[in-house]
């Protein structure tokens, strides 16, 4: 059995506006290494919810969560926001560049908060991945001036200019069309394979989740198994 | 690494927002220029206002008082003694006015830490002969440097030097008001009659001008020596002793002792001019009133544009924080944006404020009272600059305080889920 890259013990999680209503009921499962996860339901199954708080950004819940066998419970925000950074990638729907910054800068912003390398170093990583996703050509230019695959493309090389552990995706082709959502499928699908990344993606795109090596499937807040 | 990373993001953020982000560090020179004109100016003028009463009265007055004597013989039998008496007829002994041992206590107070300097003067009336006319008036007389040190007497002299009084013997500085009805000039002899009838004639070295008719009508200057011989008194015959000390609010403590401690009568500065001390508290608390409210309005300016700036970068904050940074940094990031807003303004506002400064005290201005004063009095302070830039600091800071610790707050899960 290989190493558990992410794990969650008994996840629950309640809304309380306008009446106390229970999103996620007893979540329990585990991501090895190396492995494409897909979380598929319905709206309102409370798939996003998990990813919020798996992502460490939500921290009301009960239960157990652990990252690189590291447990979250009561850690401060700011060692979470250290967790973000160097452990987890981001893919969300839409793309979420920062305007005022070129493509570059976006890109090399989370390595250049880890801190972990030289800024020569991280520009040098950053244009490596941009080259990888083949849009080396885009650097200097400012997000507004990309096409929405392009953009999509950009958060990829962002998520993974700390190398993460695990690439979390929110929709990550939920806004993209059919030849951009397959090749940002193929894009994560190659990391998967060929660099042994962990990801784990929110979608309802039968196309996308059928592809991946595992899925699970959530209903009314609880994981069908 | 992380504060450079962080100030850069500020600074791209703001480049982003250039005209706003000039909007509002407009308002913070404006404010600054404005409280260090405003400052400069009503501290420049209250300065020259204090030159004209204060500088020219000493702290503490040392004289004697023709009054009648403490010790009645009535008092010094003990059959009266537990007497209220009462005493009629019995009139000042003639004492004069010289105070005795004078030059024992100008060495003495000369010894005191507090004292700046200390001058001896003699007050005498006199009458100013032209034709048949007698005018009466005072002659002062003055050891001439001391006096100078002590009351910038120069500042007044339109016409002649004072230093001349000491080199050229029987010479006399006269009011503008006398020398107009004696009409006469620099250069000029003039009859004087002392209060004991005699007659000398002095030479006219300079015109003195106060601005203030009552005065320049009586008042003339002439070297201790001058006087004494005017008189026929030794060279120890002093009325006034007049004493500069370091610290202005220790002149009514120390005026009593001196009283206490040499037998004389003493009055202190506060008692005699307490009017003009309120009237520069009122008019730097005004200024620094108005100062602050400009500084003030222009926090209110950059909070605003924070706070807009927040709620449009709402996404990038949210971004931010869901690759990495800590609120701690976002906050970090908003501060930033608002000092660096805050400093661009600030010094420009130094520049503008020392500019402004420039011009007023290069306005003409002209008053009778300082005829050495020919355009507006403007204190050059470094203090003020000080005070401005920091105010100008501490007020972004806080403007951006809040707006930052809002943007810390963002929770991206909202943010992101909300499109």
């Amino acid at each position: 059995m290989s190493e558990k890259v992410l794990e969650a013990i008994a996840i629950n999680k309640y809304f309380f506006d306008p009446v106390k209503f229970q999103v996620l009921s007893d979540i329990t499962f585990s991501i090895e290494k190396g492995t494409f996860v897909s979380i598929v339901g319905k709206s309102g199954c409370g798939k996003s919810t998990l990813l919020y708080i798996l992502s460490t950004m939500d921290t009301d819940y009960e239960g157990q969560l652990f990252i690189d066998n590291q447990s979250l419970y009561n850690k401060t925000n700011a060692e979470l926001s250290q967790v973000r950074n160097e452990k987890i990638g981001f893919v969300f729907q839409f793309h979420y560049l920062i305007e005022e910054f070129n493509v570059l800068r976006n890109v090399m912003l989370p390595g250049m908060k880890l801190g972990k390398f030289s800024e020569q170093e991280i520009e040098h990583r950053a244009i490596r991945h941009l080259e990888t996703l083949g849009i080396q050509d885009q650097a200097l230019k400012h997000p507004n001036q990309l096409s929405g695959g392009q953009k999509q493309r950009v958060a990829i090389a962002r998520a993974l200019i700390n190398d993460p552990l695990i690439i979390m995706g929110d929709e990550p082709t939920g806004n993209l069309d059919k030849k951009n959502s397959d090749l940002v499928f193929d894009i994560f699908k190659e990391l998967c394979q060929e660099k042994k990344q962990t990801l784990l993606v929110v979608t309802h795109d039968p196309d996308f989740s059928q592809r991946t090596d595992r899925i699970i499937e959530m209903q009314d807040g609880k994981i069908l198994v | 690494m992380n504060i450079r990373l962080l100030f850069n993001i500020a600074l791209t953020l703001l480049r982003a927002r250039i005209r706003q982000s000039v909007v509002a560090a407009a308002g913070v020179t404006f404010g600054i220029a404005m409280f260090i004109a405003l400052v400069s100016f009503m501290t420049g003028l209250n300065k020259m206002l204090d030159n004209l009463i204060l500088n020219r009265t000493p702290h503490i007055r040392l004289y004697n008082e023709i009054k009648p004597s403490h010790n009645q013989p009535v008092e010094l039998s003990s059959k009266n003694h537990n007497h209220q008496n009462f005493i009629h007829s019995i009139k000042p002994k003639d004492e004069g006015k010289e105070i005795y041992n004078s030059q024992k206590i100008i060495r003495a107070i000369k010894e005191d830490e507090r004292v700046i300097d200390v001058a001896p003067k003699i007050t005498t009336p006199v009458f100013f002969n032209t034709g048949t006319i007698e005018i009466a008036g005072i002659i002062n007389g003055i050891n001439v440097p001391v006096e100078e040190k002590l009351f910038s007497l120069s500042d007044n002299v339109t016409e002649g030097k004072i230093a001349d009084l000491a080199i050229i013997s029987n010479s006399i500085i006269i009011g503008k008001g006398i020398a107009d009805k004696m009409m006469v000039n620099p250069g000029d002899v003039i009859q004087v009659t002392t209060a004991q009838g005699e007659q000398a004639k002095l030479k006219v070295t300079g015109i003195i001008q106060f601005g203030i008719a009552e005065i320049d009508d009586t008042q003339s200057y002439a070297s201790l020596e001058t006087v004494q011989k005017l008189q026929g008194k030794p060279a120890s015959y002093i009325t006034d002793i007049q004493v500069k000390l370091k610290d202005l609010k220790m002149a009514p403590a120390t005026a009593k002792e001196y009283a206490r401690l040499f037998e004389v009568d003493a009055t202190d500065i506060q008692t005699a001019n307490s009017q003009f001390e309120t009237g520069s508290n009122v008019r730097s608390t005004i200024s620094y009133s108005v100062g602050v409210t400009l500084l003030i309005v222009a926090g209110f300016g950059i909070y605003n544009i924070l706070n807009m700036l927040i709620y449009e970068k709402m996404d990038s904050i949210a971004i931010l924080k869901a690759t990495g940074f800590s609120g701690k940094d976002v906050k970090l990031i908003f501060i930033f944006l608002s000092m660096i807003i805050g400093i661009a303004g600030g010094i420009l506002g130094l520049i503008l404020g020392y500019g402004l400064s420039l011009i007023i005290s290069h306005i003409p201005f002209e008053t009778q009272a300082l005829p050495t004063i020919k355009t507006y009095p403007v204190n050059f302070n470094m203090i003020y600059y000080v005070i401005g830039i920091t105010f100008a600091l501490i007020t972004t800071y806080i403007a951006g305080l809040f707006p930052a610790r809002k943007a810390s707050k963002v929770d991206p899960v909202i943010i992101i889920r909300g499109k």
